[in-house]
């Protein structure tokens, strides 16, 4: 029992064996990872943010002339009054927010339209060639989100915007009008087929985890077949919709690729494009308003989407344990719908290649014809005639250069991300229930609300100069797989901490009786038992690194350039062909990557996600 | 080894719940102490604490003569360097490795040479009957292997105290009851100190020298088999233990040595002149006769339950029941009038407020 005393030497003792409690505390292992990892990510994400932010609001040299007698350093509303009032405000922020929302919306719904009911098909009907169908729906995912984009262009790019036709105008004869060429619609079905795999991979994975037992006690209750739908089926598959939704429409909200291909030839510009076209002239006061209010946007998504569906539910995804279900026969209707689904998967998945190779075989852009065949863009030598005097791609060693940038990027991104997913996993379930482990968790989730785009931008705040221990890092590679593995964050926490989840608490503590060291226990037992799932998750991560675009399109420099920025920087030089050339060479890359990781453990794309 | 534990006013709490709540205990060396009581009532978190994986929220435990944990102190061994051996309710047996090397992870972290850990792994597995199992892997094995591997890698380990928690709830009855055998020659060889945990009153019946019963959080009663048996501290402990149950009936004492229970009269020691009490008698303690007796007490056989070796007859007197267990197979049918005495040795009072047995001193 406890007495009290006032003698000092009690009280120190008291005091000793607080500091002996404290340190136990502190000493322990998820304690101290916990606290890394609280540490590493402030750095990486809390930081920066602030730093844009008041970026913001500080005077910079460019604005010296704008804004009379102030000088560099000052505060000021400069930039927000002008970004967000006036005929610039409309121009510049509220003109391309509607676009963005228009555009992500409408790739969103038509995502959701289509890979619900391809979902639909494969889980619970009878038809034929059902894994064929999943393994094609998960073609896209592998693809550069504007591959379609590109493609698009080759086939619907007229004389007037383009320079050069298309091949629908080549068959025609007649001009492709405008809107078919550029602009929302072709954003949006170019990114809607593309992002229709989440939806189907969602949607596909709750649809199989449903007992169907459940079902067919509605049936037993008299209840009808659209009833059991709308009152059973449908409230099971609500969170996978929701998640389906909350990451398609953010990744939409933040995607460069696509409109920058499709929409800023003919200016329509959205929130993406608009903050590169100002970053890219150094005007970073006002690149940030606009980064600022994407960020915004993505953040009232997810807290919308919350609101509906209950928090934590909607990024959680339902496991599939494959139950039986009664599948709907198609009678009559199969061979009809199977033909539109072999080929829907067909314009999807294989068309756009076909078209982007095609292209690449064309001396002149534009002309159909045999005659015009050549290999000049993929070996050629470098004739001055053709590409600006460029070597073909193959012979090229700037875009060699960028090949094997993209390849390191990916490798480390996916090593980092491997890495903290261990860390974040291990600090987070041990330290369950603990406010430390809450703290990290939802530190490690924010980088999950800030589209892609504008995360590239809160680097260049951060690290235009020093911060703390960490150089100047803008311009670098270094910054590139930072930006990478940060972005990756929540990506890191879900799957360590899913991945340490499948690991009862016993079989660390059994170690830890046996006298085990902490690095013991998780070289011995943790990691061996873990493993499986991190190489999933290194497949999803290389695959994800080696297409993004958006995310570092503010950050790469002439020699940091990786295969995905370059598609870009051949595009918007003109050398159409040159690009697709490239983006060819960067999708046989990711299936290399893929096919050799896959070797190891079997690790797949679908586990990666966590389904 | 004479390795007693000490726990001194250990508290546990998660959250609101106190799960450990002011337990104090020692657990003599060489003792097979079960821990008793109903799902939830703590078992776990208190043998959790004694290993060091659970860290308490007050109080001391001394393992020998060693202060393992002090609250005040600020003092707690980690749990490698407590000396005890656990075995889990899942077996917690590392599913990459195998059997042999599940055996010589703690060998290898003390560095023992190659060829004392052979002799330990052969030994150990001799003891639990699975020698020449050393090369499967957990997953390979059925569940009953499976824990007798853990409770080799226990052995093995050879450390000062046995420390199980529930290691036989997930074995089918037949292997329970061969394994509550295995056990109970183990420790008698071993002679080490043993906290065992269990929600079954049959193995802590069996197998231990004490039983200690919990209730949310608090030691209800802790004694020998024996006496938690016929002497149950409280009516928690007396209704927790016995199967078919104890018979609980209110009443009052009426007069030295009589209880009044409404219907009848049953004789016991009531050690008090008045007051209202709780009779408690086992089934097997009454005695059924087919005709009238000086004594006895009517009351009809509700249900009739032979199970061979002794049966269960359920009798009724108005809305008063009695459960009486009769060795053997019984002649009595159903509905048969028949007149029960009592046995007052073997009646226990207890408090009907406080719920306590009532003793003569
Ligand atoms: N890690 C934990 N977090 C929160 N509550 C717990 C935890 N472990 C046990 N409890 C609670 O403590 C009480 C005692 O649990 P436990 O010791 O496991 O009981 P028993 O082993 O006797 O079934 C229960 O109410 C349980 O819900
Ligand atoms: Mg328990």
């Amino acid at each position: 029992m406890t007495v009290t005393s006032i003698e000092p030497k009690d009280n120190k003792e008291k005091w000793l064996a607080r500091l002996r409690r404290f340190f136990r505390w502190l000493t322990s292992p998820h304690v101290v990872l916990s606290i890394i990892m609280v540490a590493v990510m402030f750095y990486l994400v809390i930081i920066p943010l602030y730093r844009m932010v008041v970026t913001t609001i500080t005077v910079a040299d460019v604005d010296l002339r704008a804004i009379r007698g102030a000088e560099v350093g000052d505060f000021t509303w400069y930039h927000w009054v002008r970004m967000l009032t006036g005929k610039i405000g409309k121009l510049m922020t509220y003109q391309p927010a509607m676009h963005s929302i228009v555009v992500a919306l409408g790739a969103t719904f038509l995502a959701l339209a289509v890979g619900g009911l391809m979902a639909w098909l494969v889980c619970r009907t009878d038809i034929p060639g059902r894994d064929t169908i999943h393994m094609l729906a998960q073609v896209p995912y592998i693809m550069p989100s504007w591959t379609i984009a590109m493609a698009w262009l080759v086939l619907f790019k007229n004389q007037k915007s383009g320079g050069t036709m298309g091949l629908l105008e080549f068959i025609t004869g007649a001009p492709t009008p405008d809107w078919l060429a550029y602009g929302p619609i072709p954003i949006i079905v170019s990114s809607g087929l593309h992002y229709y795999t989440f939806f189907f991979l969602f949607i596909a994975a709750a649809l199989l985890s449903i007992d169907s037992s459940l079902e067919e006690a509605g049936e037993l209750a008299g209840a009808g077949r659209w009833r059991i739908m709308r009152k059973i089926t449908f409230p099971l598959v609500i969170p996978a919709i929701a998640s389906g939704f909350i990451m398609t429409f953010s990744k939409a909200m933040g995607t460069f690729g696509g409109p920058n291909v499709l929409g800023v030839p003919v200016r329509y510009y959205t929130l993406s494009t608009m903050l590169r076209s100002n970053s890219s002239i150094g005007n970073y006061g006002d690149a940030f308003v606009t980064a600022i209010v994407l960020i915004l946007f993505a953040m009232v998504t997810v807290m919308l989407n919350q609101k509906i569906v209950g928090t934590r539910k909607s990024y959680e995804t339902i496991g599939g344990r494959g139950f039986m279900s009664k599948k709907t026969k198609l009678r009559n209707f199969k061979p009809i719908i199977v033909a539109i689904v072999v080929i829907f998967q067909f314009i999807i998945a294989v068309l756009p290649l076909v078209l982007l190779v095609y292209s690449t075989f064309m001396l002149r852009d534009g002309k159909w014809t045999l005659d015009n065949f050549t290999l000049a863009h993929w070996i050629g030598k470098g004739d001055l005639s053709i590409n600006s005097g460029e070597p073909g791609i193959l012979l090229n060693h700037k875009v060699w250069l960028g090949a094997w940038n993209s390849v390191r990027l990916s490798i480390l991104t996916a090593l980092f991300t491997a890495l903290f997913g261990v860390v974040l996993g291990y600090a987070i379930v041990k330290g369950r229930g603990t406010w430390l482990s809450k703290i990290v968790e939802q530190m490690s989730f924010i980088p999950y609300v800030i589209p892609g785009i504008a995360f590239g931008a809160v680097y260049i705040a951060m690290f235009t100069k020093p911060v703390g221990p960490i150089p100047a890092l803008y311009g670098t590679f270094a910054l590139l797989v930072v930006v990478s593995v940060a972005k990756h964050l929540p990506f890191s926490a879900r799957s360590g901490v899913s991945a340490m989840m499948q690991v009862s608490k016993e079989l660390e503590e059994a170690a830890m009786l046996a006298g085990a060291s902490p690095w013991r226990r998780f070289a011995r037992i943790v990691f061996p038992l873990t493993s499986t799932g991190f190489v999933s998750g290194f497949l999803l991560t290389f695959i994800t690194t080696m297409r993004e675009l958006s995310l570092i399109i503010l950050l790469v420099t002439p020699t940091t350039a990786v295969l995905a920025s370059m598609t870009m920087r051949y595009i918007e030089n003109g050398n159409d062909q040159q690009a697709n050339a490239v983006i060819i060479l960067l999708i046989v890359l990711v299936l290399i990557g893929n096919f050799i990781i896959s070797r190891f453990r079997g690790g797949s794309l679908k586990k990666g996600l966590g389904l | 080894m004479d390795t007693p534990i000490v726990i001194n006013n250990l508290t546990k709490k998660f959250g609101d719940v106190i799960a450990v709540n002011n337990v104090s205990l020692r657990i003599e060396p060489h003792t097979f102490l079960t821990l008793l009581g109903p799902s939830g009532c703590g078992k776990t978190t208190l043998l959790r604490c004694i290993s060091g994986l659970e860290d308490p929220d007050e109080g001391e435990i001394y393992i020998g003569d060693t202060l393992i944990y002090s609250h005040a102190k600020g003092i707690s061994v980690p749990p490698g360097q407590r000396e005890l051996g656990m075995v889990f309710q899942n077996y917690a047996l590392w599913p990459h490795m195998t059997v042999y090397k599940n055996m010589t992870f703690a060998l290898e972290i003390q560095k023992l040479p190659k060829a004392e850990m052979d002799k330990r792994v052969k030994e150990s597995l001799e003891e639990v009957k699975m020698s020449g199992y050393e090369n499967r892997y957990p997953r390979e094995m059925s569940g009953g292997q499976q824990q007798r591997i853990a409770l080799a890698r226990m052995l093995a380990y050879r450390p000062k105290v046995f420390l199980m928690d529930e290691p036989l709830s997930n074995l089918d009855a037949r292997l329970r009851m061969d394994m509550r055998t295995e056990l109970k020659r183990l420790h008698h060889i071993s002679d080490a100190t043993t906290v065992y945990v269990t929600h079954d009153q049959l193995e802590a019946m069996t197998m231990s020298t004490n039983i200690a019963v919990m209730k949310e959080g608090v030691i209800q009663q802790m004694d020998t088999p024996d006496m938690i048996y016929h002497y149950p501290a409280n009516l928690f402990v007396a209704d927790f233990i016995g199967n078919p149950k104890i018979n609980l009936l209110k009443g009052w004492v009426s007069s030295e040595d009589v209880v009044d229970l409404g219907k009848f009269n049953i004789p016991a020691y009531t050690h008090r002149k008045t007051g209202d009490v709780v009779a408690a008698f086992r089934p097997e303690d009454i005695t059924i006769h087919t005709e009238p007796v000086e004594g006895g007490v009517e009351f009809s056989a509700y249900s009739v339950q032979p199970s061979g070796a002794d049966t269960t007859i359920i009798a009724h007197k108005g809305d008063t029941e009695i459960i009486v267990k009769e060795m053997g197979v019984s002649k009595i049918a159903m509905d048969q009038k028949i007149w029960l005495t009592f046995n007052k040795e073997a009646i226990n009072l207890y408090d009907k407020a406080t719920e306590k047995l009532i003793t003569g001193s």
